[in-house]
């Protein structure tokens, strides 16, 4: 079936099943590799996009069910984005980096959603993006930075 | 092939050398044999065994014979609670703020909390990851309405009799009249995803239907509620 797609503002058509992953979709058919496959059953996080500015999970979302613009790593963008960024540089916070797409997709929305998060925030939005090289510490410390430049 | 020149003359110039070269080979042989011989026992867990569906609970006119109303609404009461009881139901009523998931109702992974709505906290609602419907592929249980069910209704670790009147008092259970609780019995799209389930997940027994006739018969008997046996021996 043929869907069309906003992704990082932009209008993509795409045949597809109902059923394929929106991952899947980002991945293979629009070559935005940026998104990650990690677990495929909603485990890691690390396939998290924005859709309609809120956190999803691609790999358990169909096309099918996609209703509002979509918005992956390579279209983040803002002050939150710009910030979190920053601080992801500064706090050398990737290791091997595997996750991280995810992790920042989580992040800009925890801030957008609280603009100051402590540390009971960070740990119930991110805990369901898991890293691997145990990032943990540097996320939190890189999240809170972040959201005090953002103006937060 | 050309013979390696003076091997054999190092070896002789050095016997500490070849000495400690022999014990290091022998060593390693040693463990590895040794540790084979000794390695740990395969635990003998025993199969997960799959929950049995139970295909229909027993109708209303099971009931008939009983010799009134009361002890006949406690019955319906007893049988509608092998769906209320089920992991399919409990796990969305917990007793704190983490649901759990799966046939044995273990805690929920990843690590959701029921945050100021019972739809999860910033950053990690529900519906991050649950959809409007299943989806199989990746296993993800959904509904257009998937949330916990308020703290004020929390049923695990308790009674069935507990329950009973949890959800008779409208101080608990969301301000419902008893017609009320036998329409969300017996009509709500999420109670009836407990059917529906997807996965591997075992459904709750029976149909919505029947669990539905059963909780009016229940109401129209008087909404009796079991005994409290667990809290009189408490007390």
């Amino acid at each position: 079936m043929r869907y069309t797609l906003n992704i990082n503002g932009a209008s993509h058509g795409v045949d597809a099943e109902a059923d394929m992953p929106l991952l899947w979709v980002l991945r293979d058919l629009l070559g935005l590799t940026g998104t990650k496959y990690g677990c495929g059953v909603a485990q890691c996080g690390a396939c998290t996009v924005h859709v309609d500015g809120e956190p999803r999970r691609s790999c358990s979302l169909p096309i099918s069910a996609v209703d509002g613009p979509v918005t992956t790593i390579e279209g983040a963008s803002g002050p939150v984005a710009e910030a979190l960024q920053a601080a992801w540089v500064a706090r050398d916070v990737p290791q091997c980096g595997f996750c991280q797409s995810g992790q920042l997709m989580s992040a800009i929305a925890l801030i957008n959603a609280v603009p100051r998060p402590d540390d009971d925030d960070i740990n119930a939005a991110m805990n369901g993006n898991i890293c691997r090289c145990g990032t943990y510490m540097r996320i939190r410390a890189a999240i809170k930075d972040a959201a005090a430049a953002a103006g937060g | 092939m050309a013979r390696e020149p003076g091997r054999r003359n190092v070896l002789r110039r050095h016997p500490i050398l070849s000495g400690l070269a022999v014990l290091i080979v022998g060593f390693v042989a040693w463990s590895s044999v040794n540790s084979y011989l000794h390695r740990p026992e395969r635990e003998n867990i025993a199969p997960v065994e799959a929950t049995p569906a139970i295909a229909h609970l027993q109708p209303v006119a099971a009931f008939a014979s009983l010799p009134d109303d009361a002890s006949r609404s406690v019955a319906l009461f007893n049988e509608a609670g092998r769906v209320i009881q089920h992991p399919r139901c409990m796990n969305c009523h917990p007793v704190g703020d983490r649901p759990t998931q799966g046939d044995r109702m273990t805690p929920h992974e990843p690590w959701g909390t029921r945050g100021s709505d019972g739809n999860g906290a910033p950053g990690l609602e529900c519906k991050t990851c649950h959809g409007f419907s299943n989806f199989e592929p990746s296993g993800v249980p959904g509904d257009p309405h998937w949330a916990l069910a308020p703290a004020s209704m929390a049923w695990q670790g308790k009674t069935l009799g507990e329950i009973c009147r949890q959800i008779k008092d409208r101080t608990r259970n969301g301000d419902r009249s008893l017609d009320d609780i036998v329409h969300h019995m017996a009509e709500d799209g999420l109670v009836g995803w407990a059917w529906n389930p997807g996965g591997d997940r075992t459904p709750a027994p029976g149909t919505q239907e029947e669990f539905g006739a059963l909780i009016r018969a229940w109401v129209e008997t008087g909404a009796e509620c079991p005994a409290d046996a667990s809290a009189a021996l408490r007390r």
